[in-house]
């Protein structure tokens, strides 16, 4: 039992370790991609962004509607529904936004990549690149990690907004708030240092979303059982990550 | 320990095949020759040349002397034939659009698909992807072709045209070719030279009417596709009449 627990630890220490000697060789391939190969990122953002939007602006209107009526249900009772804006605001912007973008996007994006990247192994695609002397990591996983880094904090953007579209709905047009004081106690309560809060962490969970997604397609065993695995660990590995790292970061801001 | 006192030469503008059953390694031997591997004893060397003692970027300026050939083709499945045929070109050079165009038409030429070049990967047949993942090997013009398991899954047609476009790019191009295979018919067609690998060594090597006329049981027994031998039939297993019976534990 012991013994297990050692060597399950000892397990987990290594591929932590290879796991940032990773990090450190896509971050080494970033700059000459970025630099020479834009348009390879630009191809990924598409991929990870913007077919992504869908879901992210529907959750997005519907998170946003929840918040709405739950803030409105509590709220009137101390007689404060107008500020059921800021509250909106404030979740949205500095939690729900990046925690269920990051969330999303690990479901859509992060699976896409890391079943596209295995299935290339199980192919030998990327051998095939190996011996036509291109490095697989800098062609293939550099531009989609990019491509899933820069996606992230816009589209945590997007669904903030929408998710404002969504409260405003319900408390203004359907619950009765009054649409100056929705917005003006927005604007009082919502500060930069929120905002700033927010793109931080949907940064963050960009950077730990993309990496592990193309960390397992890159590690998957090639075959259809092992790129089904490799897909399933990237999400369930990105979901404890995100509210961790969400957890360390809201400690960080309240501390300081 | 897959290998033991393995020694093959490759000679130059010739076509070399590697032989052997299923599982003696063959598909490793040419991981090793690539440097996809490293073997933990011994040298290969390429020119004089240790490749276990190569930097990445020598390892990669080598590469591009080579090309090879998968046993699935490993076409990039989100390009077009022309721009799979066209990426190591792009990869590897400046040269203008309208030369790309020029070079990778008249690859695909050579192995009868240039009408294919607007097909996507899973629109071909096994022996068109086949044929165009040979046009992509050849495009950087190498000095060598590695070909694993050309002739696996093909039709009779297109096990032929392979057959011929080996020996053809060999002899036209100039280049050195090491074909793996176990399709004995198929590869004395085409082989200046056979290596049977069996057991972790050469068991036999020469040409092929050569290997034919061994007297060594193994070398009998590949090449003429004798079901049992030194290499048996039956997989280790217990006693037959133990286990069916249901004495063997299991």
């Amino acid at each position: 039992m012991i013994r297990d627990l050692y060597y399950s630890l000892i397990g987990f220490l290594r591929t932590f370790g290879a796991l940032q000697f990773f990090f450190l060789r896509l971050l080494a391939g970033s700059p000459s991609i970025l630099v020479n190969r834009f348009s390879l990122v630009v191809q990924q953002i598409f991929n990870t962004g913007a077919l992504s939007l869908v879901i992210i602006m529907v959750s997005g209107f519907f998170v946003g509607g929840v918040l709405g009526l739950q803030g409105y249900d509590s709220l009137v009772k101390f007689n404060a529904a107008d500020s059921v804006g800021a509250v909106a605001a404030l979740s949205l912007v500095k939690e729900l936004g990046p925690v269920v973008t990051a969330l999303l996007f690990a479901g859509r994006a992060g699976t896409a990549l890391s079943s596209e990247i295995g299935l290339m192994k199980a192919t030998d695609q990327l051998s095939a690149m190996e011996m036509m002397a291109i490095n697989p990591i800098n062609r293939v996983l550099v531009p989609r990690f990019l491509g899933g880094v820069i996606s992230m904090p816009m589209l945590a953007a997007v669904f903030s907004m929408v998710g404002l579209l969504g409260a405003y709905v319900v408390s203004v047009v359907l619950l009765g708030v009054d649409f100056g004081a929705f917005w003006e106690q927005m604007q009082v309560n919502v500060e930069p240092g929120d905002i700033r809060e927010g793109i931080i962490k949907s940064i963050v969970f960009g950077i730990i979303a993309s990496l592990l997604a193309v960390w397992e397609g890159y590690h998957a065993v090639p075959t259809a059982e092992g790129v089904g695995r490799a897909t399933t660990r990237s999400v369930v590995k990105t979901a404890i990550a995100v509210l961790i790292f969400d957890f360390m970061i809201t400690a960080i801001f309240l501390n300081s | 320990m897959i290998f033991k006192n393995l020694n093959v030469n490759i000679m130059r503008g010739q076509v070399t095949a590697i032989m052997g059953p299923s599982g003696t390694g063959k598909t490793t031997l040419l991981r090793l020759i690539t440097r996809q591997l490293l073997p933990d004893k011994g040298v290969i060397l390429i020119d004089g040349q240790d490749i276990s003692q190569l930097s990445t970027k020598e390892l990669y300026q080598l590469r591009k002397r080579f090309g090879m050939l998968f046993q699935n083709g490993a076409l990039l499945t989100d390009l077009n034939v022309f721009e799979n045929v066209a990426f190591p070109l792009r990869e590897h050079t400046d040269l203008p659009d309208r030369l790309i165009r020029h070079i990778v038409l008249t690859k695909l030429h050579a192995v009868g698909l240039r009408g294919a070049a607007d097909m996507m990967p899973e629109e071909l047949s096994g022996g068109m992807a086949r044929r165009v993942a040979l046009a992509r090997a050849m495009v950087m013009d190498p000095e060598i072709i590695i070909y694993d398991e050309p002739f696996v899954g093909l039709d009779p047609i297109s096990m032929g045209v392979i057959v011929r476009l080996v020996r053809r790019m060999n002899d036209a191009l100039g280049i050195s070719s090491i074909v793996v295979s176990h399709d004995v018919q198929e590869i004395n067609t085409v082989a200046d030279c056979s290596y049977l690998i069996s057991d972790g060594h050469v068991a036999a090597f020469g040409r092929p009417d050569e290997l034919h006329k061994a007297q060594s049981e193994i070398v009998r027994q590949f090449m003429h596709g004798m079901a049992d031998g030194p290499v048996p039939f039956h997989f280790a297993a217990p006693d037959y009449t133990e286990q069916l019976l249901g004495r063997d534990g299991g």
